[in-house]
């Protein structure tokens, strides 16, 4: 595990953490049969007035997938999740509070509390993935699509 | 010095003062006659009511208000004592001053003509509008040949202009926050803040608040409201023209602030603010569904440039135009590049479009109108360096001071403000021209004589070049950047992302644009935790043309705009 902020891992360091939360969750099969998700996937229909799912979202719905993005800026830098995102965030002045994240990003709960590097490469994360809107009862934090009991690599 | 604050500490024991801090509204501010304002006074410590004492021009604070006040012996998060009176107003026109023990602030509540000099106000603000975008807008769009433009730009022939100074009550800088709310309220007040002076407590929504305009004509007469924008209806532009808060980010309360004051016209992005949380692609923590509750209200609702262009016929006056979930795209990505978000808003309208109809659906109203249109990506664009597409967005933003120029042709009555809300730190320096030899980018910015002519070419005569990816075309820099790679060259694959947060909280050049031939790494000059280029504290030029104009001249402060727009409207004036 990662102690430190101050100890950059390797990457076969930071491959074996994944692994062993997986482990420490029980999903190392799930993830062996995990199914592949674009951020491209994620909505049927994006409009002024909502997004709608995918059909293949929905039919993921508690099934376990692995997603492919970018680790956004931690909001904390140790914590149990973080967010994907399908390119480099890069938040203006103000875009301090939650609200104003893009839409197609997945909030990444991890099976446990990790301290983060962010590495500026493309991550691999997986879990099992959940549908619909839910407000975090500890950040307030809103998001429509999740990946519980996770974990991540570099891709 | 630490022998004086003795001696006064003393002296305050001796005599029992209270010592006040801060009293708000502050120094020196121009408050409207019968405008609701709230009054606060902040103390260092914490004291007793009794000997807290207040005179407004030398008689006791309760006569001059009419009512007493809520004393907080220890506020929230600060070490000390406040008293405040919410929403008071004084109707008598003339010099007051405020005293609370040693402390004493003077007030300028000034009337305004007893009867209007316009019926309609239309307010442009280019955010960000500095001067390197007007020329480079021209430029652009116009052309120069030896020496002298081919053409003019919409602002170029507004009849009176004034310099206006932006800096706010705890900076030399500004941000779009409080620089619009000056404008909108006559007060000045702290980067962030809307409709509302900046008190030291933490709740956004306690600090004490000043009248915006749109609640002064709601109070005084029967105008229409009108909101334009090209970004979140919920950002600061559009926001402080209704809005209180400390927070520029509280955008779910802003477009519930909004729908209080329900202006007849709101055109603009944004619409996750609008919808329930159970919608997907909302960014509210609630039920509430605005889209409902405006249309409820008898509004017609516009998603898309087809629909607002139908809505305009309504006969209502009332018109709800969301056309993005977030920021609107800008018009080189909407009209020319099909970059940003286009694939997902394929039909967006333009600031065009939306003044034309926002003018249409207000000119309804027999009493008048405000309406205020804002060019937002101006300064959206210029923040991460992307000039191309900020000169393309000034370009549209004149096209729409056409549109009002042309609304008060055929309506005399009608003041026109042009202006921005802050600078950036822009400047053009010359051209960039691909045909001078080797691939050091650097040794083809032409300076002086070697700049020449841009080669922008405009075939069918839209105003807009036929692209802006020319081989002999604008040098434009920054002053101030982040570590980025400068490319000397149009984001033709979307708006420019010049930097990156790393671990630490440091913001680091995108990787995205280094191998970009001839792109080269520029290292920052403004803190690591800077994600973009920063406002400049540069005057603003306004311009502005019809009745009430003629009071713009040499240098202002925002919060003389609002006076002068306050006179136009009579807001002031004795109540019939």
């Amino acid at each position: 595990m990662i102690d430190s902020l101050h100890v950059r891992p390797t990457r076969r360091q930071l491959l074996r953490m994944a692994v062993g939360t997986a482990v420490l969750s029980g999903i190392t099969s799930a993830k062996a049969a995990a199914a592949p998700l674009d951020f491209d996937d994620l909505y049927g229909k994006i409009g002024v007035l909502g997004l709608e799912f995918s059909a293949k979202t929905k039919a993921l719905n508690g099934a376990a997938v692995t997603m492919r993005g970018f680790m956004a800026p931690p909001l904390k830098a140790e914590s149990d999740f973080f967010v994907l995102t399908e390119i480099p965030m890069a938040l203006c002045p103000f875009c301090s509070s939650d609200s104003d994240w893009p839409d197609n990003i997945v909030v990444v709960y991890l099976g446990q509390k990790q301290t983060f590097v962010q590495s500026n490469a493309v991550i691999t994360a997986t879990g099992t993935l959940e549908v619909g809107s839910w407000t975090d009862p500890q950040t307030g934090f809103v998001s429509l699509l999740r990946l519980r009991n996770a974990s991540f690599a570099l891709a | 010095m630490r022998k004086s604050l003795l001696v006064l500490l003393s002296t305050a024991l001796l005599s029992g003062t209270a010592f006040a801090d801060t009293i708000y509204p502050l120094d020196r501010a121009t408050i409207l006659a019968g405008s609701p304002f709230d009054f606060k006074i902040e103390f260092d410590g914490v004291v007793k009511k009794d000997d807290v004492k207040v005179l407004v021009n030398g008689e006791d604070y309760k006569t001059v208000f009419g009512k007493d006040a809520t004393f907080v012996e220890k506020e929230d998060g600060a070490q000390g004592s406040a008293l405040i009176v919410r929403n008071v107003a004084l109707s008598k026109p003339g010099a007051y001053k405020v005293v609370a023990g040693n402390k004493s602030v003077a007030w300028d509540v000034f009337g305004t003509s007893a009867t209007p000099k316009v019926k309609n106000v239309i307010f442009l603000l280019g955010d960000g509008l500095s001067v390197a975008h007007r020329t480079g807008a021209r430029i652009m769009s116009k052309g120069v040949t030896e020496g002298k433009a081919n053409g003019r730009l919409n602002m170029d022939d507004l009849d009176r202009m004034a310099f206006i100074g932006t800096s706010s009550t705890d900076s030399i800088a500004v941000d779009s926050a409080n620089s619009m709310s000056a404008y909108m309220t006559g007060h000045k007040t702290a980067i962030n803040a809307i409709g509302v002076y900046a008190d030291r407590t933490k709740d956004s929504f306690d600090d004490p608040r000043v009248e915006t305009i749109a609640e002064a004509l709601r109070r005084t007469g029967g105008k229409a409201i009108g909101i334009v924008s090209t970004s979140e209806l919920q950002d600061a532009t559009p926001a402080a023209v209704v809005a209180h808060t400390r927070r520029r980010a509280d955008k779910a309360e802003i477009a519930e602030m909004m729908f209080k004051v329900k202006p007849e016209v709101v055109l603009g992005g944004g619409s996750a603010y609008f919808l329930p949380k159970s919608t997907p692609g909302s960014k509210r923590k609630d039920d509430q569904n605005f889209v409902e509750m405006f249309k409820q209200e008898g509004y017609q609702l516009a998603t898309d440039k087809t629909e607002l262009a139908n809505a305009a016929k309504s006969n209502s006056g009332k018109v709800l135009g969301l056309f993005h979930t977030g920021n609107m795209d800008t018009l080189l990505d909407r009209e020319f590049l099909k970059k940003g978000t286009v694939s997902a808003f394929p039909n967006q309208p333009g600031l065009v479009d939306m003044t034309k109809t926002a003018l249409e659906a207000l000119s309804k109203n027999k009493d008048g109108f405000f309406l205020m249109v804002e060019g937002a990506s101006i300064d959206k664009m210029s923040h991460p360096l992307d000039w191309d597409r900020a000169i393309v967005e000034t370009i549209e933003f004149d096209k729409a001071v056409g549109v009002a120029r042309d609304f008060a042709k055929s309506n005399p009555e009608t003041l026109i403000i042009v202006t921005g809300d802050h600078t950036h730190g822009l400047s053009i320096i010359g051209t960039i021209d691909d045909d001078k030899p080797g691939t050091d980018m650097r040794q083809k910015v032409g300076t002086y004589a070697e700049a020449g002519f841009p080669n922008y070419a405009d075939a069918n005569g839209d105003g807009y070049p036929d692209t802006i990816d020319v081989t002999r075309r604008l040098a434009m820099f920054a002053n101030n950047y982040p570590d980025y790679y400068e490319t000397f060259r149009p984001k033709m694959d979307g708006p420019f992302v010049p930097a990156i947060q790393n671990e630490k909280k440091d913001y680091v050049a995108n990787e995205a644009y280094k191998n970009v031939p001839g792109a080269v790494l520029r290292t920052g000059n403004i803190p690591r935790d800077a994600d973009s280029g920063v406002h400049a504290v540069d005057d603003v030029v306004l311009q502005a043309t019809g009745p009430g104009s003629e009071l713009f001249h040499g240098y202002m402060e925002e919060s003389d705009v609002y006076r002068i727009l306050a006179d136009a409207l009579a807001l002031g004036g004795p109540k019939s």
